[in-house]
């Protein structure tokens, strides 16, 4: 089988912390479908790769091309959806109003909202204010929120934090969903990835 | 969606945040309402040294009610990742950020203009000049959120950017204050105050074209 093209290319890519460097010359490609799971210890630079792959730090050398322009290009946030450690939820809005201004900030995708509610097992709380949910209710909002705009290339920076069984099951099926859609995902996880017919990539930082 | 409708969805979620956390409302429009009313205690039974110095009472307390309300203008969709997801929208972030300015007068700045009739009549201040009061902060008050918002962005990423914030904010703040104090004076005087008020517009219609580019920029900043 031929590999995809890439869509993601990512080049001599190094990035300095406090006089320390984090990482140096990272390169690599990713294509439709294809999975990319960053690994290595606390404070080996996981969460400021994909800062930077998000744009919001600029990387100290290298480049970063979606479908081959730049990622300053408005075409790349058009495509792209990021799941933090932030949940960028307020707390003081329901669950449907949260849902609705992420839909305002973007573009209609694959599902509608109370679709995508059934399908994190939140149906039912289209009313109920973001603070009454649990922290794992939360974290499966943030799912909905990349099910409901559209988007191609997920970012999630361990998406896995304060899920039950159950949900991390979800999480892991909604990402195989993705990938077999031509979906693109970045990831960084402590958990053991468990996904059927994916192709994974590693890159372990140091 | 259209860029319009992201606007006005940013609009509707601060103003409908404002109305579930009513201190933010109430806060800025106590201070206001406070130090006004200090002022007689303080100088006495001189009813004509209050009356000439009313203008500088009210749009001194404006501008630092104003500056009191600025941190909440960012903090807290800083502190929960929301800005993070603002910046990332693929519509251009300084007309959403424009959208979050708007609700934040709508918030802060537009109470002050509906208190500040009582309160003038409270120094002593003339009929005529009262109008010119209101005319003036309906000018004044919105370039006092849009510059204030360029500091704020600037200071968000800081924990403790309170000092820094007043530092640069409030010498940006001083054309307006000398502006529009000098209308109001003028109209208590019973003369002519169209110059001052065409400088006010000038300077409204300029900082709304011009702030929410360099507040989105140093909001990118502040993220990183």
């Amino acid at each position: 089988m031929m590999p995809p093209s890439p869509l993601l290319q990512v080049e001599g890519l190094s990035c300095i912390r406090d006089d320390r460097e984090l990482f140096c010359e990272l390169a690599f490609q990713l294509g439709a479908g294809q999975v990319l799971l960053l690994e290595g210890k606390n404070g080996s630079g996981k969460t400021s790769l994909l800062r930077i792959l998000c744009g919001f730090r600029e990387p100290d050398a290298g480049h970063i091309r979606w479908c081959g322009n730049p990622i300053s290009d408005s075409q790349y946030y058009a495509d792209m959806a990021y799941v933090g450690h932030l949940d960028g939820i307020k707390k003081e809005l329901t669950v449907l109003e949260n849902l609705n201004l992420a839909l305002a900030l973007g573009q209609h995708g694959q599902y509608a909202i109370p679709e995508a509610l059934t399908r994190v097992q939140l149906a039912g709380y289209q009313q109920v204010l973001v603070q009454a949910l649990s922290a794992g209710q939360k974290r499966r909002m943030s799912l909905a929120r990349l099910l409901v705009t559209k988007n191609r290339l997920w970012i999630l920076d361990e998406p896995f934090t304060s899920l039950d069984k159950q949900g991390i099951k979800l999480t892991e099926t909604l990402m195989t969903e993705h990938c077999s859609r031509g979906g693109l995902i970045v990831l960084t996880s402590h958990h053991d990835l468990n996904l059927t017919d994916v192709d994974v990539q590693r890159i372990h930082l140091s | 969606m259209s860029l319009t409708h992201a606007f006005f969805a940013i609009l509707r979620r601060d103003l409908i945040l404002a109305v579930r956390r009513r201190s933010e409302i109430a806060n800025p429009l106590l201070f206001f309402i406070l130090v006004i009313t200090l002022f007689p205690l303080g100088i006495g039974a001189r009813p004509q040294l209050l009356q000439a110095i009313a203008p500088g009472i009210i749009w001194v307390s404006a501008l630092l009610a104003a500056m009191l309300s600025l941190d909440s203008l960012f903090r807290s969709d800083f502190d929960d990742g929301s800005l993070e997801q603002i910046l990332l929208s693929p519509h251009p972030v300084s007309i959403l950020i424009l959208g979050k300015i708007v609700a934040h007068w709508l918030v802060t700045g537009l109470p002050l203009l509906l208190i500040a009739p009582l309160l003038a009549v409270f120094l002593g201040m003339p009929q005529p000049a009262i109008g010119v009061l209101l005319l003036s902060l309906l000018l004044g008050t919105p370039v006092l959120s849009l510059i204030g918002a360029i500091g704020v962005a600037l200071t968000v990423g800081l924990r403790r950017g309170g000092m820094i914030l007043s530092l640069l904010v409030l010498p940006l703040y001083v054309p307006v204050l000398i502006f529009a104090g000098n209308a109001v004076e003028m109209a208590s005087n019973g003369l002519p105050v169209t110059a001052q008020i065409n400088i006010l517009i000038a300077i409204l219609l300029l900082s709304l074209v011009l702030a929410p580019w360099p507040t989105a920029a140093a909001l990118k900043m502040s993220m990183n």
